[in-house]
């Protein structure tokens, strides 16, 4: 194949049920929602020719490839850094489609992350802390008691939301919004369960004083995965093209995924400032050509962090921002329609890069009024995805 | 209730022992013998945490291993209230120390209750044992 530059394109989305017990192998998993989202853009499993996943992901590429009788595979590659890998997935599917490397090339993340083992729980194998898992300075937090993502990410929240006076309540707003889109999903685990901001208060401290069980996302069993294309090619299959307008990576000095309070202002996240200036410079867009957006939400003050780094709104202003609406179906910037890895469930971000596919193409169970571009965001990597 | 690092351990520690790499090995075996070290340039004089190879300011391979006042302040701190942390039979006050040489660690705030916890408190190093004989750097609230 002749290596000219080709415009890249998500020509399919497939994924399983989601549940807290799926019965069966993650690898099964995987190859059941490889397989949806081929015959959503209505390719031949066979005709894949690349694979990415997460470095974490625990199905190898090649007992993949036996399931899906994948012909010949041109590029494998592995992205670190836990659920920051979501949209980098969609930047490496990119890089390789535009370098005329791959004509179909599988993203893919499966887990039985509630039935298998629990990332909320503390650790029981403690060898992921040590190198090459992406996961930076965790062991620096274990022998003190920091040993679950949400003691991580409490400790970044809290000079955030101690230097702006947001409490606790402030962040109810934005599970109290997500479970509102949750409860119109039927993919959802929390359809029609929506909360009210007294649940949000009367849910258990889990980091106290800052996370509250109902500040955090889902544990959940299941699979997602993207099929991206060239747009040329993508145009003469199913689904209406879904262009990958710009994706990127940023990961500035001393940042890292979750353990990340070595960098100067901890009331920022640099790294999704850092993918929002490397993503706005790239597509000659900014936040006022945006009308919906996927935001990583492990934790709800995640959420805020990054509406600030996208240029929402200013430093400190999420909070009311939310507050008043503005990530309602009818707000300025609609956020997480799904219902977030906190309403809907949690593939590790990547059941929310599948929505804002579906947003582009107009398929969102909450559909936004005329979407032109959408923002899939995980902290270190972001795409703009658009009408093609 | 009070986390109190000022009364000995009626029983064996239960705190989980530090995971020791090559790199910051140093800095494990020195808090075994309760001192309070970290790593400094050899040549440009900045010290960095985590322990690395390499001084990312000069490039520098030339480690030295020195005294850290053992001073800081908490930066931003929280309580696992759930699940309870393994190894700790209270919740522990969690917290990033600044401390005065200019970096940050990830350790305890002891002899202090939740309630009275501050942002920027004053804080001192004292160590605490854990499992398999070795210690840890923990911070105790000091005088202005
Ligand atoms: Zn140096």
């Amino acid at each position: 194949m002749p290596r000219t530059f080709k415009e890249a394109a998500i020509a399919g989305i497939g994924a399983t049920e989601f549940s807290k017990a799926s019965g069966r192998s993650e690898l099964q998993l995987a190859a059941e929602c490889a397989l949806a989202a081929c015959q959503d853009a209505g390719v031949d499993p066979h005709e894949i020719d690349g694979m990415i996943t997460f470095t974490i992901d625990n199905s190898d590429e090649i007992g993949l490839a036996r399931c899906l009788g994948v012909k010949d595979l041109a590029y494998t590659t592995r992205i670190p850094g836990g659920g920051a890998a979501a949209a980098a997935t969609i930047a490496q599917a990119m890089a390789v489609v535009n370098a005329g490397l791959c004509k179909y090339v599988l993203i893919w993340r499966a887990m039985n992350e509630r039935s298998q083992y629990r990332f909320g729980q503390n650790p029981t194998n403690l060898s992921g802390y040590t190198g090459g898992h992406g996961t930076g300075s965790l062991l620096w937090c274990i022998p003190f008691g920091a040993m679950t993502p949400a003691s991580w990410a409490a400790l970044q929240a809290a000079r955030y939301m101690h230097t702006y006076g947001i409490t606790n309540r402030d962040l109810g707003y934005v599970s109290v919004q997500q479970r509102k889109y949750a409860a119109t999903n039927p993919k959802a685990w929390f359809y029609q369960r929506p909360i009210t901001l007294e649940d949000h208060q009367n849910s258990k401290w889990i980091q106290e004083p800052w996370l509250r069980l109902l500040d955090c996302c889902q544990e959940s069993d299941g699979g997602v995965a993207l099929l991206v294309t060239s747009l040329e090619r993508a145009r003469d299959l199913k689904q209406p093209p879904v262009r990958i307008v710009g994706a990127c990576q940023s990961i500035p000095y001393n940042v890292e995924v979750i353990s990340n309070y070595y960098h100067d202002d901890l009331t920022v996240m640099p790294e999704a400032i850092g993918t929002a200036r490397r993503l706005y410079a790239q597509t000659g867009l900014g936040p006022a050509d945006i009308q919906a957006a996927m935001l990583y939400d492990a934790f709800t003050p995640h959420v805020l962090m990054q509406l600030e780094a996208f240029g929402f709104c200013g430093k400190g202003e999420a909070a009311e921002f939310v507050k008043r609406g503005g990530i309602a179906i009818d707000g300025r910037l609609p956020v997480n329609t799904h219902g977030g890895l906190i309403g809907e469930a949690y593939i590790h971000g990547m059941n929310s890069m599948a929505e804002g596919v579906r947003q582009v193409r107009g398929q969102s169970v909450n559909q936004v009024k005329n979407v032109t571009h959408v923002l899939v965001s995980s902290g270190m990597a972001g795409a703009i995805l658009g009408k093609a | 209730m009070t986390a109190s690092s000022d009364t000995p351990p009626v029983s064996k520690p239960t705190r989980i022992a530090p995971i020791v790499t090559p790199d910051a090995k140093f800095f494990w075996d020195a808090a075994d013998r309760e001192q309070f070290v970290g790593q400094k340039c050899g040549d440009c004089g900045r010290f960095t945490f985590p322990p690395r190879p390499m001084c990312p300011f000069c490039h520098s391979l030339k480690r030295q291993e020195v005294p850290l006042s053992g001073r800081g302040t908490v930066h931003a701190w929280t309580v696992p209230r759930h699940p309870q942390p393994f190894g700790f039979k209270e919740a522990p006050i969690v917290a990033v120390i600044q401390l005065e040489e200019g970096i940050r660690m990830v350790s305890n705030v002891v002899g202090i209750a939740p309630e009275d916890m501050v942002m920027d408190l004053p804080v001192e190093v004292t160590f605490e044992p854990t499992m398999n004989n070795h210690k840890v750097p923990v911070f105790k609230p000091r005088a202005r």
